[in-house]
């Protein structure tokens, strides 16, 4: 009896897994004395675009740091895919298919656009020292040099950085250097994005463009867990929304839940507490 | 009793957890814990000898407090410039080059060739004996040699900061201001070897020099007046400093500026005044440090002050940037390692310790003994 | 703003080139001035070239650590001493003075190469997290324990396993014969016993033109030593222009964000340091090799500085920056100075230096230059490193880039400026 009950228990921890990708689960960070974050737990469902807003100060951009490992949560976990990810090293993250932007921008300012992109894919054979360094394996890495610079073409044509691909990272204008930052976590092929603020000094032409290729990706599969200060993006756009307010989430569910509840119109009006 | 052994618990958990959360600190307090133990043996067994001891605790304290006085200039600016200054070194020489051409032209006047005592004897070696400069015998003459040092080196402080430094503030990266550090000491050091030559040359006549003999144990300990002026200068001026850092308004703005200089900026603190004056105190006490050091030793060459620039990292790094007292007791653990370290290794291996020590420490506590930038 | 490759390579090997023949001109006008015959000047050639090719190789290890992965080592000499001297005790004669393992030259080389690798793989472990200056002070601190170590009496002779072995101490390590000369003696060791056949041959067509035996024998060396900065270079180059490469540039740009990308950092900087310095101390191998002799006053912290001197006015992160910063700094600005030195003295005949500056100065005032210039040209080493420093604080003030440095290689392994042609057409038919 007891086995079949423990059967159900995890077809549904599993299924759980599979529909929500990105479970956290009371993650908190202290600086000092000051608690940046506290508490937060929320899980992402799968393919959608959720949207994380509060007012400045609100610790979203520490949620993402704790979430993807940058910084250590002092407490709770957080699992990706059924894997308990806690206290992993960001690259470890990255490469499980969890990524994030950042809210400034950390373009590789003396690299060209092309080298940024290309540096992200996983499992390049030429940052084997032994391939790079050995005959055997240079032809093998000059093919995959060819189909991963394809793919980055591509991948600039879509955001429009194709003409700017010789460019220097650090000459580029903000709206172009946030859309450098989404197209170097797509050539990662990650199964989850968290985006830092993607929209922000972003034209409205493009910045349509993006939402639209968003949408078709979360139609794909993918998950995207988005950080933005535009309303219209996110009460348009985003399903559900997390709001944050001094470092806890005070309400999660959908644009209309949000727009007309009052600790929420509470957080972004009145002072902090 | 049953109250005893649940305290006893308590403190044990605390104990537990100490130790795994901070296992390097508790490898180096147990590793010292038995070489103290062994020390502490081997003088009971008559395997050294108590005099000996006592000099290598004589000598280190009075090589610790010359690194760190020393270091207390390095200190304070490193912790308001952010970044390493490798000139340093460089300076200390430059001080004590300027305060002992005061003294040998004001001593030697008439009685040597001054084109010769101007260069310290580079042209000619000056008899020294003859010379007779002692702490002793012409107390005035020293202090004397010694403002001078301070002076000068404040001036030469300023006038590297005018010239090298203040054209590159524009620049982000620290790594070009090291660069131009390393420039600037290449050829401090260097132009004082130009003009002063290369030799090491004697300063002060040590047969002049009052000595005292301590008695310990079955011998004695030799101090010399040298060494009791650079202990109670140090502490003199350790003191000083910590008074000022404390007390005066200009004083808690460097702390302020050390501690977060963005915040300094919006409260309305002076920012370049306060980096102007601490270049000054900073000079004035590398000043200071080059006089004594030469002092004490004796004797004075173009690279002393280079030679000692690592010594002086370290003590700055373990007893943690910023902190005055920081720099004091850093050098003292490292002017202690350096002699202490002789009851078990040989003489030529002292600087691989006092070595492995700093960069043991830098690995694994790089932010210090005393935490904090500010604790002055 | 486009880069095209082959372009780009062809025309820096040229301006290489003609730099070294530029400053070889130089000389040779120099040489002839001070009277030196035919002998004299091509040794004067050979001697920068010899000097230029070890700068250049320990430079493009350096830019590798620090041009590409903005790794501040300021330890360079340490683990070039620890190639050196893993060489000569792995070579030494056992029953010298000072006890060797009495192997042969190979394997002394591929020992000691090993030896610098495996010691900067040590020290990059704890310094991973370390900022730059902390960096810096733990490298050199790193750097001075090593030479303390080959100085120390303790370890001028010791035994390892009832091995005997030693350094030699402050005096200095006895290294190996030079291998060149096995090419044109019959035995290296006793050049009296004979020539080889090409020995013969070679040595008797340039007696032809009055050149010595000694430096046909040296400008070998230099040759061999051109190919093998030729070799560093290829290495280099493909280790940089690769996937591997544009992590490490990376790595110095923002090492937050090639985590963020999936990539271990930790590991490239520590194969990074591994691979940079077993370099270095190839490097230092083949230059203290040629001497016969090496003492631990050579590695000095000092010749760090002149090594990074040299990547700066080379240009650090390009290649051919580096090595035209070794050229330059070891013909230019290091021997440069020697022979200025000898020329004005030849030229100019002074009386003997005054032997302080004051002395020198005074006749200033009555228009006497003579003194002064006299001095300068007696403490002209001091002076170098004067200047030296001078320059460095102009070029970090002025031209932080370098000769060559803004011409920035990209990291790839192939050309990822152009895009491949079809695909252009196929967009605009599209």
């Amino acid at each position: 009896m007891s086995s079949s009950k423990t059967k159900k228990k995890q077809s549904r921890k599993k299924k759980s897994a599979k529909k929500y990708p990105l479970k956290v689960e009371k993650i908190g960070k202290k600086f000092g004395g000051l608690s940046a974050v506290d508490n937060v737990s929320f899980s992402i469902e799968k393919g959608s675009i959720t949207g994380l807003i509060g007012p400045n100060g609100a610790g979203k951009s520490t949620t993402f740091d704790l979430i993807t490992g940058i910084t250590s949560s002092d407490t709770g976990s957080v699992k990706f895919n059924g894997e308990d990810i806690t206290g992993k090293r960001p690259y470890q993250i990255a490469n499980i298919g969890l990524v994030r932007t950042f809210q400034i921008t950390r373009e590789l300012k003396e690299m060209t656009v092309m080298e940024n992109v290309m540096l992200a894919p996983k499992n390049q054979i030429g940052q084997q020292l032994s391939s790079v360094l050995l005959s055997r394996g240079r032809r093998k890495i000059e093919n995959q040099e060819a189909e991963l610079l394809e793919k980055a073409w591509e991948t600039l044509d879509t955001f429009h950085l194709d003409k700017l691909a010789n460019e220097y990272a650090g000459n580029l204008s903000g709206g172009q250097r946030k859309l450098l930052e989404m197209a170097r976590v797509m050539m990662m092929d990650p199964s989850m994005m968290l985006l830092d603020e993607p929209m922000a000094g972003v034209n409205p032409t493009l910045k349509k463009q993006i939402i639209t290729l968003i949408k078709k990706l979360s139609k794909d599969g993918y998950t995207f867990l988005l950080v933005e200060h535009d309303m219209d993006v996110v009460m348009n756009h985003c399903n559900p929304i997390i709001v944050m307010h001094n470092g806890g989430v005070i309400l999660e569910g959908t644009a209309s839940e949000i727009s007309t509840n009052e600790r929420v119109i509470d957080a972004y009006l009145g002072g902090s507490e | 009793m049953c109250v005893h052994s649940i305290g006893m618990i308590k403190y044990y958990n605390i104990l537990r957890d100490k130790v795994q959360k901070d296992r390097g600190t508790t490898l180096v307090v147990l590793g010292i814990s038995i070489l103290l133990l062994d020390l502490v043996f081997q003088v009971i067994i008559g395997k050294t000898e108590s005099q000996i001891v006592a000099t290598y605790l004589w000598d280190g304290l009075v090589i610790g407090l010359a690194i760190g006085l020393a270091g207390v200039g390095l200190s304070l600016t490193y912790s308001i410039l952010k970044f390493a200054n490798f000139a340093h070194g460089d300076m200390i020489t430059a001080g004590g080059f300027s305060g002992w051409v005061a003294v040998f032209a004001v001593m030697g006047v008439g009685r040597f060739d001054m084109k010769n005592l101007l260069l310290v004897g580079a042209g000619k070696p000056i008899n020294v004996t003859e010379l007779g400069i002692s702490v002793s015998t012409t107390p005035v003459a020293v202090l004397f040699g010694l403002i001078v040092a301070i002076i000068g080196t404040v001036l030469l402080t300023l006038a590297i900061d005018r010239f090298v430094f203040r054209p590159m503030r524009h620049h982000n990266d620290g790594i070009a201001l090291l660069i131009a550090r390393i420039g600037v000491s290449l050829a401090l050091r260097y132009g004082l070897a130009f003009v002063f030559k290369t030799q090491n040359r004697g300063l002060t006549a040590a047969s002049l020099t009052a000595s005292y003999s301590v008695p310990v144990g079955t011998g004695s300990v030799q101090i010399d007046l040298g060494e009791i002026t650079l202990v109670l200068v140090a502490i003199a001026l350790m003191v000083g400093v910590h008074v000022f850092l404390q007390y005066s308004t200009l004083g808690k703005a460097m702390r302020a500026m050390a501690d977060n200089r963005d915040l300094a900026l919006i409260t309305g603190i002076p920012t370049e005044k306060v980096v102007r004056a601490t270049w000054i105190i900073g000079g004035a006490l590398t000043g200071a440090a080059g006089f004594l050091i030469t002092l004490e030793r004796g004797t004075i060459s173009f690279q002393f002050g280079w030679i000692l620039l690592l010594l002086i990292f370290a003590a700055v790094i373990i007893g943690g940037i910023g902190s005055v007292y920081g720099a004091i007791a850093g050098g003292v653990v490292i002017g202690f390692t350096s002699t202490i370290s002789l009851i078990w290794i040989p003489a030529d291996l002292a600087n691989v310790a006092v070595f492995s020590v700093m960069v043991l420490v830098l690995l694994y506590k790089p932010e210090g003994l005393f935490k904090g930038v500010t604790t002055a | 703003m486009k880069f095209n490759r082959e372009m780009f390579l062809k025309n820096d090997f040229r301006i290489v080139v003609s730099t070294f023949v530029g400053i070889s001109f130089l000389f040779i006008i120099v040489a002839m001035i001070l009277g030196l015959d035919f002998n004299g000047t091509v040794n004067t050639i050979q001697r920068i070239m010899f000097l230029s090719a070890v700068y250049a190789m320990v430079v493009l290890a350096l830019n590798l650590q620090w041009g590409y992965a903005g790794i501040f080592n300021i330890g360079v000499a340490g683990f070039m001493l620890s190639g050196v001297y893993t060489m000569a005790i792995i070579t030494g004669d056992p029953n010298g003075l000072i006890p060797g393992l009495g192997l042969p030259l190979p394997i002394g080389i591929i020992g000691g190469v090993l030896m610098a690798s495996l010691l900067g793989l040590l020290i990059s472990i704890p310094t991973l997290k370390l900022k730059a200056d902390y960096l810096a002070i733990v490298t050199i601190g790193f750097a001075e324990i090593i030479r303390y170590t080959a100085n120390a009496l303790t370890f001028k002779t010791f035994s390892i396993a009832g091995v005997e072995m030693g350094t030699g101490a402050g005096r200095g390590i006895h290294l190996p014969m030079n291998p060149i000369r096995g090419l044109y003696y019959t035995d290296p060791s006793n050049l009296g016993l004979g020539k080889t056949v090409f020995g013969e041959y070679v040595f008797g067509f340039f007696e032809i033109v009055q050149v010595q035996s000694s430096v046909v024998v040296s400008w070998t060396y230099a040759i061999v030593l051109i190919f093998v900065v030729g070799l560093f270079y290829l290495v280099i180059y493909r280790i940089g222009n690769s996937p591997f490469g544009r992590v490490l540039k990376a790595i110095r740009e923002d090492e937050v964000v090639a985590n963020a990308l999936g990539k271990n950092t930790d590991i490239y900087k520590m194969k990074v340091f591994a691979i940079g310095c077993g370099l270095m101390g190839l490097a230092g191998i083949l230059w203290q090799g040629s001497y016969g002799y090496t003492n631990p006053t050579t590695f000095q912290p000092i010749l760090t500085f002149y090594i990074f001197i040299a990547l700066i006015i080379g240009g650090s992160g390009s290649n051919t920056g580096s090595i035209m910063g070794g050229v330059v700094f070891a013909s230019l600005l290091f021997e440069g100075p020697n022979f200025v030195r000898r020329v004005i003295m030849h030229v100019f005949k002074f009386d003997k230096a005054p032997n302080s500056i004051i002395e020198a100065v005074i006749p200033i005032s009555s228009l006497d230059l003579g003194p002064f210039v006299a001095y300068s040209l007696a403490n002209i080493s001091s002076l170098r490193v004067v200047f030296l420093g001078l320059v460095l604080i102009y070029i970090i003030q002025n031209r932080p880039e370098g000769l060559l440095g803004d011409r920035k290689e990209l990291a790839a392994s192939i050309d990822i400026s152009r895009r491949p042609v079809i695909e252009t057409k196929e967009r605009k038919d599209a």
